[in-house]
């Protein structure tokens, strides 16, 4: 019977196993550091797909969207004070489930930082960048020095077409639209934003496969049986 | 000036070639598309691309779902029910 916890930490442990036979021959010096930059790091694919992240995304995103005044009851009476959050239905919906999500990442990575300091609270955000000078600075070498090192060769291993060095004209225009397409990595170098691109697909997959299970569920169809979605009846 | 900046980067930060094909062979296990195909002649461009392609789908499908529920909350004792009902079933 394990708890949560227990569980994360040995599928950090079994992958690390997995990965320090592979990776010990090469990096014989940096053996202790690269285990402990591992553990740190999180393989992003895995991490986003543990049914521990599941539950706890579908759970703050209920909470978050209950929270929301999107239905014309008796409370939402004038149209005046409310003029900020409707502005759209959706977007207000789709805001609030990338705020969860970024939350769900415990802002180890850049976007969901990014996107939890972009919402709404811009009065906050002049003290909070102020005051995050130290933790933020803490938080950045953790992202930063996961980054700089990453040793996962899965087992189909495949490789890519040599690059025209690294600062290839192609290559370098098309990191900088990916970097345009993630939240807070439009002036990053190269390998942060692909590392963050790599984290923020394996976000966004999760957050589509519980809203869809959300939706699924809200439609009243018998989603009891929805093979991925495991939303009321997992019992682990 | 490019080349002189990039070089200027690799010896502050010391990213190198190899760092960023790693990174994008590992992006490229993520891809849904190129994945199924196994083709090792995908070149890193293409990878970068369908990224680009796969992330924008996925905000789309992400906005079609938030309409969705978006409507779907809308009715609030619809929205009390099923959530009373799935707090109830774990």
């Amino acid at each position: 019977m394990e708890t949560p916890m227990t569980a994360m930490v040995s599928d950090a442990a079994v992958g690390t196993d997995r990965r320090r036979s592979g990776r010990l021959r090469r990096n014989k010096k940096h053996r202790a550091q690269l285990v402990q930059r591992e553990a740190e790091e999180g393989r992003s694919h895995e991490r986003w797909r543990s049914e521990l992240q599941h539950k706890l995304y579908s759970a703050k995103l209920m909470e978050a969207l209950a929270r929301l005044r999107l239905a014309g009851d008796g409370g939402g009476g004038g149209g005046g004070e409310e003029v900020r959050v409707v502005p759209t239905r959706g977007r207000t919906v789709r805001d609030a489930a990338d705020r969860a999500l970024a939350f769900a990442a415990k802002g180890r990575t850049r976007w969901s930082r990014a996107v939890l300091m972009t919402t709404a609270n811009r009065v906050k955000l002049k003290f909070r960048r102020i005051r995050a000078g130290g933790g933020k600075g803490r938080l950045g070498v953790t992202g930063a020095g996961g980054g700089r090192w990453m040793g996962r060769k899965g087992k189909g291993k495949v490789s890519v077409g040599r690059l025209r060095g690294k600062g290839s004209a192609g290559v370098r225009r098309k990191v900088r639209e990916l970097g345009s397409l993630v939240p807070g990595c439009r002036v990053e170098p190269m390998n942060v934003v692909l590392e963050e691109a790599t984290d923020y697909i394996a976000a966004l997959e999760m957050q589509v496969r519980t809203m869809s299970a959300l939706a699924q569920l809200l439609s009243g169809g018998d989603s009891d049986a929805a093979p991925a979605a495991g939303h009321g009846h997992t019992s682990s | 000036m490019s080349s002189r900046r990039s070089r200027r980067q690799s010896a502050s930060s010391g990213i190198t070639d190899d760092q960023i094909a790693d990174l994008v062979s590992r992006l490229q296990q993520l891809l849904p598309e190129i994945r199924s195909r196994r083709s090792d002649k995908v070149s890193a461009a293409m990878v970068l691309q369908e990224t680009c392609s796969y992330i924008r789908s996925l905000h789309r499908e992400v906005d079609d779902l938030s309409e969705r529920l978006s409507e779907l909350l809308a009715t609030s004792d619809n929205a009390q029910a099923a959530i009373i009902r799935s707090l109830l079933t774990q």
